[in-house]
């Protein structure tokens, strides 16, 4: 697997950090106090040099969030979030801290690297190991960077972007996800302290897939994210997020944003496997996945398309959804969530349609094992202008043992007549038939559990670029480890 | 290469095989037959290993091993094969697919080398072809919505690129046009070899022309009733299992 621009980039970005603002010398300094008020919303702006509408904006955000209760709808129980007891701002650790060589690193940890067949080298810079290699890949970042400036994309952390390209970030940011949309996005926009943002220009096809493989890595930073990206008229690029390394995170709650713009004939492909820690066997520990995307198709013939593979976290609350504002414009929904163990997610996708012949396609795959629960939760709302609108949908569930539960909740709007929505879901469960013929042509237990649930997300999984493709089926196979006895 | 002494088992607490005794060596082929219900299936299943089939006395020696407590992929690795009666469908899972999984997944327990795709895409197409199989079968999801003699062929192409030791046919010949029967015989021709041996569960005649048997036997009641050689299959065609069948529950 190749390391992807961002990868090296945010290399880079740290490097040049441990020299340009000197945060190597006092490390305390570099995380703001415990707890959630003005002054830390005011701290984290000012760290950032932000311009002084953005801090208005967040002030705002955070005002409006203490007025905000919690999302109750979705089917996930957790305790009260204490958002008191959390730190809100902490810069990268330097690369002092972090661990000299791979020998200092979780072994368990490189077990799973091992498994998931990441090379040595990507394994040293997934666990943010300060080596040479990541030096060694400067030369390639520039490479990369040069031919995206040669075309003229932006791609970058966004807290550059607002140096880079202000007007653009202040042009966009929020207009697909308002502050107040919910109580998670609202937190994000008081406190978002990273993200990336992408601008393609017109007519350009992004010359490779824009990725932010590396950014799960980053502990302390990674937890309230924004990413931005807008796709100016007839340009198209594929975005990868997320890694498949599992990370041993000790904070619980992400609140993640990401808005994306399509303009006339534009086209964004979103793909994200997400492997946050899952807590254990028990339930205890593991990450809050609490995160807003949504996709606004503003041009016409536009198309957006959300691939998603969901495999970690405790809870994952997460409807990656589409305005089909612009006339013919197509969004689709490809989403594998695999819930084990203790683990809750309630997923799905809303799609709104709001422009004539406007289209939607929804394949949800939800596998469910252990003592885990799951939701498919999707609205499909056609408004009384979108005329001629199609949806099809889609919800498969497999269940592995009798313990796991899978639920399906479709709401569909349709206020105009011409519009046709289809909804089909199945439910069914691995056999014992299946698992016996393929463990008599010699497949272990596991790998035939593996096969069969690949088997049955195979829709989704094609829609993945080809390695991510290939790390998300082995993910499959981990994630269900120990799942049928 | 098998001994089954005394063989018997149970199906949810129910005893169908009721002291089975049977032998076969390097190189024979063996032909089980007998009337619908008798158990050929369950012995199918037993040798195999599957869960819920509990063996409740008897002992299975296969290649001087006991297979009792060994798990199916265990039995798999070490040489035996089982074409389904009813083979079942994986949706989703290309059949190339599954096939790679298998014979790497034999291999690694052996502690040889993986094969490589390419060497992998060339051996089954070969295969393929040698079966009468068109291409795209390697592509189409294991088994879904394949027609009933398709099936049989594809169980057919496992074992012919999985290389069992003892190939165990269940009735892989029901269902089987007159052409691919023969097609299917000369597969399963291809792979007699001295060191191969195999037990072909039938209920006609006519398989055992293309596949002559050196042993016949008649399964029913839950034991081995009658063997003898290829003529009592003959016979049985002829006369059918009257004989067999006194004191049926
Ligand atoms: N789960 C089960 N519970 C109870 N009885 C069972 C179960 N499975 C199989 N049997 C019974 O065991 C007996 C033997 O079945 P088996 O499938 O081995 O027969 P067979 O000889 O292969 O028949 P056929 O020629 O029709 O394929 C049958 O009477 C069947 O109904
Ligand atoms: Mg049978």
């Amino acid at each position: 697997m190749a390391a992807t621009a961002e990868t090296v980039e945010r290399v880079n970005i740290l490097a040049g950090e441990k020299y340009k603002y000197g945060f190597v010398s006092d490390i305390e300094s570099d995380k703001a106090p415990k707890g959630l008020s003005e002054d830390i919303v005011r701290f984290i702006s000012a760290k950032k040099n932000e311009p002084a509408w953005l801090l208005e904006w967040r002030l705002k955000a955070y005002r409006h969030w203490l007025t905000m209760p919690e999302p109750k709808w979705a089917k996930v129980s957790y305790p009260k979030i204490d958002y008191q007891d959390a730190y809100y701002y902490s810069a990268p650790k330097s690369m002092k801290d972090g661990p000299k060589s791979l020998e200092d690193v979780d072994p368990e940890l490189l077990a799973t690297y091992e498994k998931l067949g990441i090379p040595l080298r990507e394994q040293e810079m997934l666990a943010g190991v300060a080596v040479d290699a990541v030096f060694d890949s400067v030369s390639v970042a520039t490479t990369f960077k040069k031919k995206l400036e040669d075309v003229g994309i932006i791609f970058c952390p966004i807290s550059e972007a607002l140096v880079r390209c202000p007007d653009l970030v202040r042009k966009y940011l929020g207009t697909v996800v308002p502050a107040g949309d919910n109580k998670h996005s609202c937190l994000n926009s008081a406190v978002f302290t990273d993200g990336s943002f992408v601008y393609i220009p017109p007519g350009v096809r992004s010359p490779m897939e824009l990725s932010t493989y590396f950014r799960i890595n980053e502990k302390n930073t990674g937890q309230f994210e924004r990413t931005l990206i807008i796709a100016d008229k007839g340009s198209y690029v594929s975005y990868l997020e997320g890694c498949t390394a599992p990370m041993r995170d000790e904070n619980q709650l992400h609140a993640a944003v990401v808005e994306l713009i399509a303009l006339d004939d534009a086209e964004i492909k979103y793909s994200t496997v997400q492997n946050w820690y899952p807590g254990d066997e028990n339930g205890k520990g593991g990450i809050y996945n609490f995160v807003t995307k949504r996709g606004a198709c503003r041009g016409r013939n536009s198309k957006i398309s959300w691939t998603q593979v969901e495999t970690g976290s405790a809870i994952t609350w997460k409807y990656p959804s589409c305005i089909l504002q612009g006339d013919n414009s197509v969004g689709e929904f490809y989403s594998i969530a695999i819930t084990n163990n203790m683990q809750q997610a309630d997923t799905g996708t809303k799609m709104i349609h709001l422009g004539r012949n406007t289209k939607s396609k929804i394949i949800s795959k939800g596998i469910s094992a252990g003592r885990a629960d799951q939701t498919y939760r999707g609205l499909v709302k056609i408004s009384p202008k979108a005329e001629g609108a199609r949806n099809y949908t889609q919800c498969d569930s497999l269940l592995i043992g009798d313990k796991c539960g899978a639920h399906t909740v479709p709401y569909i709007e349709s206020r105009n007549k011409s519009a046709i929505v289809e909804h089909e879901a199945t439910t069914s469960s691995i056999s014992e038939d299946q698992l016996f013929y393929l463990r008599q042509r010699g497949i272990p237990q596991e790998a035939a559990v593996a096969l069969v649930v690949n088997g049955f997300c195979r829709e989704v999984l094609q829609q993945l670029p080809m390695e991510f493709a290939v790390e998300a089926q082995k993910l499959v196979g981990i994630s269900l480890e120990g799942s049928v006895g | 290469m098998l001994e089954i002494k005394d063989l018997h088992a149970s199906v949810d607490g129910k005893e169908i095989l009721k002291g089975v005794t049977l032998s076969i060596g390097k190189g024979e082929v063996h032909a089980i037959m007998g009337p619908n219900g008798s158990g050929k299936s369950t012995l199918s299943y037993v040798l195999a290993g599957r869960e819920g089939y509990d063996i409740t006395g008897g002992r299975i020696i296969f290649e001087g091993e006991d297979l009792t407590t060994m798990e199916p992929e265990v039995r798999a690795a070490k040489g035996l094969f089982l074409a389904f009666q009813y083979p079942v469908e994986i949706p989703g899972v290309p059949n190339s697919t599954f096939l790679k999984e298998a014979v790497n997944a034999i291999r690694r327990f052996r502690g040889e080398e993986e094969i490589d795709a390419i060497k992998m895409v060339k051996m089954l197409r070969e295969k393929t072809k040698a079966l009468g199989m068109a291409d795209e079968m390697l592509k189409r999801a294991v088994n879904a919505g394949f027609s009933g003699g398709e099936k049989k062929r594809n169980e057919v192409l496992q074992m012919a690129v999985l290389e069992p030791k003892l190939a165990i046919l269940d009735e892989t010949d029901s269902g089987l046009d007159i052409d691919a029967l023969k097609i299917v015989a000369d597969g399963v021709n291809r792979l007699r070899s001295p060191e191969r041996s195999l037990l072909v569960i039938t209920h006609y005649q006519r398989l055992l022309e293309y596949i002559v048997p050196d042993r016949v036997h008649v399964l029913a009641r839950g034991r081995i009733q009658r063997s003898g050689g290829k003529e009592l299959a003959l016979e049985l065609e002829a006369k059918g299992y009257a004989d067999f069948a006194e004191e049926a529950a």
